[in-house]
């Protein structure tokens, strides 16, 4: 007989408490993983943002356009490599729920975001078609698209049927590289744009903004603006971190409010535990009182109560883990296609739950444990439940 | 025979919100090794404070107490708990068994503190099953026991160390008439076959009769 048996044999005690108390620490668990995996593809979703990249879009929104004209003045700013225009097209491709990005975009594209990794073969193909476009391997895999297919978008902000060739496909370099765009030649749409709606033609929304130096961003963002002050359009530069920030910033609350959450979670596991584990240790005074009486010590007593607690918290915590790929991978496939842009369990968010378990197996035995050590031997055998 | 308790002006007294409640007063005793002494004496008369006194569960509040070659009131709390372990067993009136554990894990339990492998504690613990009489229950679990047999597996486990000194705070007090004979039998054939000395509680005159000695307890003032 060793002390483990016993710290089992005292956790079966009250089956239906202990499972209980597991069941909760498993929900909890399941919880705080869920929202930490979306608050860490948030956060990582900023990050993917590239450090020496700007956007320049209209100062009021950017959904109002920029004239072309910009590009050759952006270009002229000490300290700019590359500038690159695009254009949110947005449309439908066959059911409103297929959402992905779709972009217009200058060629340089891929040379700006050499995150977005093309063969040669496919560029090279690409560049030649006309109306080519470049897709990310998650809805190329998704859609079933591969290099020949034809893909037709029903417009919405450029009204019309649009028929693009699926010239390549693009794999994402990082694990947080958003592969769900699609992506075409800008002066495919604006020919057929300026032949419609003259008025609309020879217009990008953003400019992407390659710079040399990363520490300079705020420093070119204010040349750039001061290039088109008291113009018509005036610009808004800024790091595409801060842009992709303001882009979601109401989102960005909900997220701050997630964050929040996933530690209050922590916080009710532990009591959930201490609960339970304050009702053992009371229950078993007595017992205490014996094993002291018996010649064992302090530490005994605590490696039993803390046992208990670890068991019980560690257990929970097993089961949370170990269904939380599943619940995440159906969460995913649940959620409207396209929605996040990539969607995994970051191994920081397991590592933080199975640690703030052993934490709270720790905590809530602490105050069980002292009063096991500070309840004298012959008060505890007067003890009455 | 030599004395192997040695109580001389014990005092004791409980604290109840910063107010005294003396207990014992100025008590002195010794008892021989060898000796069966039954205490008995009113409820609330301190009987049970003067057997946790003797057993090294309580402290005194003045005076000197040697028992079994130890002056036990000078000793800190890991030093009270070794002597504990090595040179007395208690027994309860409500036994006192873990509930999860079966007879011989019981029984086994003190010998968790001492250097014997696991064969050894074996043989010990079968060896004072079968001297209790429940050879055949080794492997039950308390709630499956009558009240006296759980009386024996808690006598088993007071014996199992061999200490020279049983305490025994009325361990008939909650069992029938037959078990409780059982007990007292066993008890005095611990007292002359293994020669333990035993300090005894009890209420019960029948059970007194068994004891080589015979003392009550009045008020904290033995008489
Ligand atoms: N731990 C304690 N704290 C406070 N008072 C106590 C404590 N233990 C005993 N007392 C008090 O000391 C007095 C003597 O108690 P004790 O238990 O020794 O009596 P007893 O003779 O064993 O009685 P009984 O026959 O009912 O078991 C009682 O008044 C009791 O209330
Ligand atoms: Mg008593």
């Amino acid at each position: 007989m060793k002390i483990f048996k016993l710290i089992f044999k005292n956790a079966l005690r009250h089956k239906l408490r202990t499972s209980l108390t597991i069941f909760g620490i498993a929900i909890a668990v399941i919880a705080y993983g869920l929202l930490r995996t979306v608050v860490t593809i948030w956060d990582s979703s900023i990050d993917a943002a590239g450090a020496d990249r700007l956007i320049t879009r209209q100062a009021v929104s950017f959904i109002f356009p920029l004239p072309l004209a910009y590009k050759t003045k952006i270009e002229s700013v000490s300290g700019v490599k590359e500038v690159c225009g695009a254009a949110w097209f947005g449309g439908t491709y066959k059911d409103k729920s297929n959402f992905f990005a779709r972009m217009a975009i200058d060629d340089n594209y891929f040379d700006l975001y050499p995150e977005f990794m093309v063969s040669k073969n496919d560029l090279d193909k690409y560049k030649k078609e006309r109306n080519g476009c470049i897709v990310g391997k998650s809805i190329a895999d998704q859609y079933k698209f591969k290099v020949g297919d034809i893909i037709v978008l029903d417009g919405d902000i450029f009204p019309g049927r649009w028929e693009f060739v699926v010239s390549g496909i693009y794999l994402p370099k990082n694990k947080n590289t958003d592969a769900t765009q699609m992506l075409f030649h800008w002066d495919y749409l604006n020919e057929r744009i300026k032949q419609e709606t003259p008025v609309r033609g020879d217009q990008v929304f953003w400019y992407i903004v390659k710079i040399d130096n990363t520490n300079n961003s705020a420093q070119i963002s204010e040349q750039i603006d001061a290039l088109f002050k008291n113009s018509t359009a005036e610009t808004k530069t800024e790091t595409e971190k801060a842009f992709t920030q303001g882009f979601v910033s109401a989102s960005g609350a909900i997220i701050t409010a997630m964050n929040f959450m996933s530690f209050a979670i922590i916080g009710i596991i532990m009591l959930v535990l201490a609960n339970t584990m304050v009702m053992s240790a009371r229950e078993r005074t007595r017992e205490y009182a014996v094993f002291k009486t018996l010649g064992f010590s302090a530490y005994h007593l605590t490696g039993l109560i803390l046992g208990e607690s670890m068991l019980i918290s560690c257990i929970g915590a097993g089961i949370g883990i170990f269904l939380l790929y599943p619940i995440v991978s159906g969460f995913e496939q649940v959620m409207p296609k396209g929605f996040f842009p990539f969607f995994f369990i970051e191994p920081i968010t397991i590592i933080l739950a199975a640690s703030s378990a052993l934490l709270i197996g720790v905590l809530a035995s602490i105050f069980p444990i002292q009063r096991a050590l500070h309840t004298k031997i012959v008060d505890g055998f007067r003890f009455v439940g | 025979m030599s004395v192997i308790i040695q109580i001389k002006n014990v005092s004791k007294s409980y604290w109840r919100n910063s107010l005294e409640i003396p207990v014992l007063h100025d008590l002195t005793l010794n008892v021989k090794e060898g000796e069966f002494l039954a205490l008995m004496g009113p409820s609330g008369s301190g009987k049970t404070t003067l057997l946790n006194l003797i057993a090294g569960i309580d402290r005194p509040s003045k005076g000197e107490l040697n028992v079994a070659g130890t002056d036990i009131a000078k000793l800190n709390e890991s030093g009270l708990a070794k002597w504990r372990s090595a040179s007395v067993g208690f027994v309860f009136q409500f036994y006192n068994l873990i509930p999860v554990l079966t007879a011989f894990e019981n029984v086994e339990l003190p010998l968790l503190l001492t250097k014997l492998s696991k064969s050894e504690r074996r043989k010990h613990v079968e060896n004072v099953l079968s001297i209790v009489g429940l050879g055949d229950r080794i492997h039950h679990y308390p709630k499956q026991l009558s009240g006296g047999q759980e009386q024996r597996v808690a006598i088993a486990r007071a014996i199992v160390t061999d200490p020279v000194i049983l305490v025994a705070d009325e361990p008939t007090g909650d069992l029938d008439k037959t078990s409780a004979q059982e007990i007292l039998t066993l008890m005095e054939r611990l007292n002359k076959e293994f020669k333990k000395t035993i300090v005894m509680v009890t209420h019960d005159p029948h059970a007194a009769e068994k004891a080589t000695r015979l003392l009550h307890l009045e008020k904290g003032d033995l008489v």
